[in-house]
């Protein structure tokens, strides 16, 4: 299964609900644009589910380090929210989960915006 | 814990095409034989991981998803040992000029990672200059670890 996006709005916090492999190709490409998009229209509070993500490579990786540096570079804030087990050991191995701001429930989470 | 019921020394042995299909299918083939080998669900995705990234250096960075290039893929466990090479008929690169992912000034880097990760995974990994182009890697996972 490749990846699977879809949107959602509480309150001004709009969240993106990430579903199967981002890999290199399709999976990385779609995250990518939806997150310009969305940061193109205006959107600053961007919180990312990645409760249902199978897989993640590194180019993966890399497209949520490069959707952190654009939404931040906006004015904007992203959060990862629902890491299974295996994003959160890569994030850890790759020094990368005390870059992001990482929650395990979404109310808290939408509070956590400024 | 690993469990190691199967002992049959297996080799698989591929000519693949430059392209991200080949990507996907280096990878199925590569766990199709650690599953038969008796690795559990873990390292089952750290060898799946290590895979993928060997191959998208190899379709990607080498190849360049040349249409007139190959990669060499074979995956065999004999005992304790799994191993795969993986060779592409690239240009090659320099390994010891790869940045640091891990260094402050690289954390916010988009790529990079792949070797890292790799290395991260197997229990040994070996890259080396084909002659006369191209470049082969060998990643070996064992059944109870060194």
């Amino acid at each position: 299964m490749s990846v699977k996006l879809s949107t959602r709005q509480v309150g001004d916090v709009s969240v993106i609900d990430v579903a199967g492999r981002i890999t290199l190709g399709e999976g990385s490409s779609a995250l990518r644009d939806l997150l310009r998009e969305m940061v193109g229209k205006g959107q600053k509070k961007i919180l990312l589910n990645l409760g249902d993500v199978s897989y993640i490579d590194s180019s993966g990786i890399g497209e949520l380090v490069s959707g952190f540096t654009t939404v931040t570079n906006s004015g904007g804030e992203l959060k990862l929210l629902n890491l299974n087990k295996r994003v959160k050991d890569l994030l850890q191995i790759t020094k990368l989960y005390t870059v992001f701001d990482v929650h395990e429930d979404e109310a808290g989470a939408i509070r956590a915006f400024a | 814990m690993r469990e190691n019921k199967h002992h049959v020394p297996e080799t698989v042995e591929r000519l693949l095409d430059s392209t991200l299909e080949s990507v996907e299918s280096a990878e199925e083939l590569a766990l199709s034989v650690a599953q038969r080998a008796g690795f559990d669900d873990d390292d089952l995705m750290r060898i799946g991981m290590a895979v993928r990234e060997s191959m998208v250096n190899a379709v990607v960075h080498g190849n360049r998803y040349s249409d007139h290039k190959k990669v060499r893929f074979s995956v065999s466990h004999s005992g304790e040992r799994y191993t795969i090479r993986i060779a592409d008929e690239g240009e090659g690169f320099d390994f010891n000029a790869l940045p640091d992912p891990l260094a402050p000034e690289n954390l916010m880097r988009t790529s990079g990672r792949g070797i890292f990760l790799i290395r991260s995974f197997m229990d040994e990994f070996k890259m080396r200059r084909r002659d006369p182009t191209g470049t082969e890697v060998t990643l070996v996972k064992y059944m109870v670890s060194k």
